[in-house]
């Protein structure tokens, strides 16, 4: 039986040209610029200086404040300087830039590839260790994994659920991550597991994955308690709330957290990251990214230091396509277009996405039909186009009453509207403005 | 042959009568009491519900005008002092008058100026792009040229410049309401004291870049030299952020400033033409040397 959610969804073409590349080390660049905010939650604060010579894996900002998390060093070689340099959101945001040297690791990181299947820590450990090594969600909303790990008092975690949707077009790094790393996820899981001290586990994976599914169902066997499930295809099932829905049957409350019903979930690029970060001491500063687009040569999952240049990433993978239009970090439905290539990777981008020219562009707006598509489709249960047009009006009290921050930005609205509306630019802009007056509202000051 | 007549209109007279007594007495019961200066307060104001004096429209305000003890925090932009005058007699208080302001728009990074280095193709909108990212040119602080202020202005008074793509303030229709402050994402409307003839010496840049990478982004930003800082001899000019700021209630207008800017980020507007007395030139004359300058190099 296949599992999902019940509420809207929809089906865009899948596209998943580059799911046959086997991971590749991408080569270390010369020099790497790593922003201080690739979390969700305040900056991290620099603890190097510049001029400094750092090791890789090295903690060069520590996080400031309890929704925070640590970032480290990803190349070994000398600070430059600590400045402010353009990132994935389009503004200059502060910045370690450090030049490379050498390739040379902290000690305290096990290099050897062997699968190391004794957990020796404590629950309170593992946590504290997964925010030293700066581990975040890494399904691109980038929270910080030790905070969700710490389950705040009165709620209890039932059921740990694993991530292994990917339901973004295009986008292939966690199914090569489950193919080549099913024994090291099953080992993050089991991490995990302890952590919260939970004894059921479901993997959830999208029926157009059938070798990961059958690959990680293979390795499940060997534990407990373990499920491995199959869902149909259906955007956006990756979504978190989506996603225990589609496999406990359990809403998360409006407002609330995964662990209000008892779940907690996990993308499998983070089980991953935190099997590395507590069996190998190894902190987050690889991750593996997709690069791929119809007109490339060499669409490809590579694994990628942080703070690499995505001009580095589109070179390695055949160049820049003659056609290219637009060049998205993300999927096509939740990325972000870039406005130059000398962004830095960075933790919460798992992908890289060329697309040519005649499909980047924007189509012409026009009026809205009164069709509802967009309401039956919004996986929230939300009048997309209600609240699009209350952004416009500046009507924030009737924004929050119709409920503008339980959307998850999927982008289902948008595709689905005949209109070409831009439904979710304005929901958003309703929503970011929305959370400004709440945040306010919580400290009068 | 009487009565048909005679009947219906004793009926339909008992009837209305009957009515009356019932509406009078419910008005009675019911009467809600306004303040009658509210009515006299409204009329007196200029009816244009634009919102510039931070209420919902001139009904809010007349009904907070004469709710207050006084009229602090409390002024409609568009009437002036001349409104705030006569609303004071109705409620016989004293008005405090306020000096006249004319929004100006604190960025001249215009297509020659700043030069492009990407293509926005979303919703027309600032406050949609500047959500997005850091805007279609280098500098993250600018005009970002889609028009929200011409948008939100009520009195006619902001217009796009096609050929600059920088909107355009008449000083005539400004009432300094206020509105395109609140609009722009960037916050590059100020409003600024209103001197006669429309004299104006502002920075028209917000950039807070240091100054070599926002000069590359714009060859009229503020760099953040500090040399108008050090000639004003009123001490109307701050730093801050590496950018300087004109104090419009300081400035007396002398113009040195404008000739020490050595990327011509200062503007001034209304005056006269100079006695050519400099041979650098000022405003448009110098930006011209400038860029010649650059070329030479």
């Amino acid at each position: 039986m296949l599992y999902t959610f019940s509420k809207g969804g929809i089906h865009p073409p899948e596209h998943k040209i580059s799911s046959d590349s086997r991971i590749r080390d991408l080569q270390i660049p010369a020099s790497v610029v790593i922003p201080l905010s690739q979390h969700l939650g305040a900056p991290a604060r620099p603890v190097v200086n510049k001029g400094d010579v750092v090791k890789t894996g090295q903690l060069i900002a520590k996080g400031d404040g309890f929704v925070s998390s640590n970032v480290h060093a990803s190349v070994s070689g000398k600070i430059v300087k600590i400045d402010k340099a353009v990132d994935l959101s389009g503004y200059q945001r502060p910045a370690v830039f450090i030049e490379t040297a050498d390739d040379e690791w902290d000690e305290t990181i096990d290099r050897n590839p062997a699968l190391a299947t004794v957990i020796s820590l404590e629950s309170h450990d593992i946590i504290s260790r997964i925010g030293e090594m700066g581990v975040v969600g890494l399904g691109g909303a980038t929270f910080p994994s030790h905070v969700k790990l710490s389950v705040p008092r009165g709620k209890k975690a039932e059921v740990l659920i694993i991530n292994g949707v990917e339901c973004e077009p295009y986008l292939t790094s966690d199914h090569a991550l489950m193919i080549e790393k099913g024994e090291e996820i099953m080992m993050g899981i089991q991490i995990l597991r302890k952590a919260l001290g939970v004894e059921k586990v479901i993997v959830g994976i999208e029926n157009n994955k059938p070798d990961a599914i059958r690959n990680l169902s293979v390795i499940a066997k060997k534990y407990q308690a373990v499920k491995v499930a199959g869902l149909k295809v259906k955007y956006p099932q990756g979504g978190e709330k989506q996603l225990i829905k589609a496999l406990i049957n359990r809403e998360v409350p409006s407002g609330g957290l995964p662990v209000d019903v008892g779940a907690v979930a996990f993308n499998v690029g983070t089980a991953f990251a935190v099997y590395e970060a507590i069996q190998k001491n190894k902190p987050l500063f690889e991750r593996i990214v997709t690069v791929t687009g119809k007109s490339l040569k060499k669409p490809s999952n590579f694994r990628v230091r942080i703070g690499t240049p995505v001009s580095a990433l589109i070179e390695a993978a055949g160049g820049l396509p003659e056609d290219t239009g637009k060049i998205i970090a993300g999927g096509p439905m939740m990325g972000k277009a870039l406005a130059s290539t000398d962004v830095p990777v960075v933790k919460g981008c798992s992908g890289i996405l060329l697309l040519p020219e005649n499909e980047s562009k924007r189509n012409r707006i026009e009026p809205c039909i009164r069709c509802s598509k967009c309401v039956s489709v919004c996986p929230m249960g939300l009048e997309p186009y209600l609240l699009m047009s209350l952004s416009q009006k500046d009507m924030f009290d009737r924004l929050e009453e119709e409920k503008v921050m339980d959307c998850i930005e999927c982008g289902s609205c948008s595709y689905t509207c005949p209109a070409k509306r831009p439904l979710l630019d304005y929901i958003r802009l309703g929503k970011a403005r929305v959370g400004k007056i709440i945040r306010s509202r919580k400290k009068p000051a | 042959m009487t009565s048909t007549i005679l009947y219906p209109v004793i009926a339909l007279s008992a009837l209305g009568l009957l009515a009356a007594v019932v509406l009078y007495l419910v008005a009675q019961r019911f009467r809600v009491f306004e303040d009658p200066r509210i009515d006299e307060v409204e009329e007196a104001l200029p009816g244009a519900n634009c919102g510039g004096c931070g209420y919902a429209g001139c009904r809010n305000f007349a009904e907070a005008l004469v709710n207050s003890e006084s009229f602090e925090g409390l002024y409609c932009p568009v009437g002036g002092n001349e409104t705030m005058e006569a609303v004071a007699r109705i409620l016989g208080r004293e008005s405090t008058a306020k000096e006249p302001q004319v929004a100006v728009l604190r960025c001249n990074g215009s297509c020659e100026y700043r030069p492009k280095i990407n293509q926005y193709d979303g919703v027309s909108s600032c406050a949609v792009a500047s959500a997005l990212y850091g805007g279609d040119t280098g500098c993250q602080y600018g005009c970002l040229g889609l028009g929200d202020c011409v948008e939100v202005c009520t009195f006619d008074a902001l217009h796009m410049d096609p050929v600059t793509g920088l909107p355009v303030v008449d000083d005539d229709k400004c009432t300094a309401c206020g509105a395109c402050v609140k609009a722009c994402p960037r916050n590059l409307f100020e409003l600024r004291k209103r001197w006669k003839g429309n004299k104006k010496i502002y920075v028209a840049c917000m950039n807070e870049d240091k100054g070599g990478i926002a000069r590359k982004n714009c060859s009229v930003a503020c760099i953040g030299c500090a040399k108008c800082f050090k000639v004003c001899p009123y001490e109307a000019i701050t730093m801050n952020n590496n950018l300087a700021f004109i104090d419009s209630y300081k400035c007396k207008l002398c113009r040195k400033c404008v000739l020490e800017c050595p990327t011509a980020s200062i503007l001034e507007i209304g005056f006269p033409p100079r006695k050519e007395k400099t041979s650098e030139g000022v405003g448009e004359a110098r930006i011209e040397k400038e860029k010649t300058k650059g070329t030479d190099a």
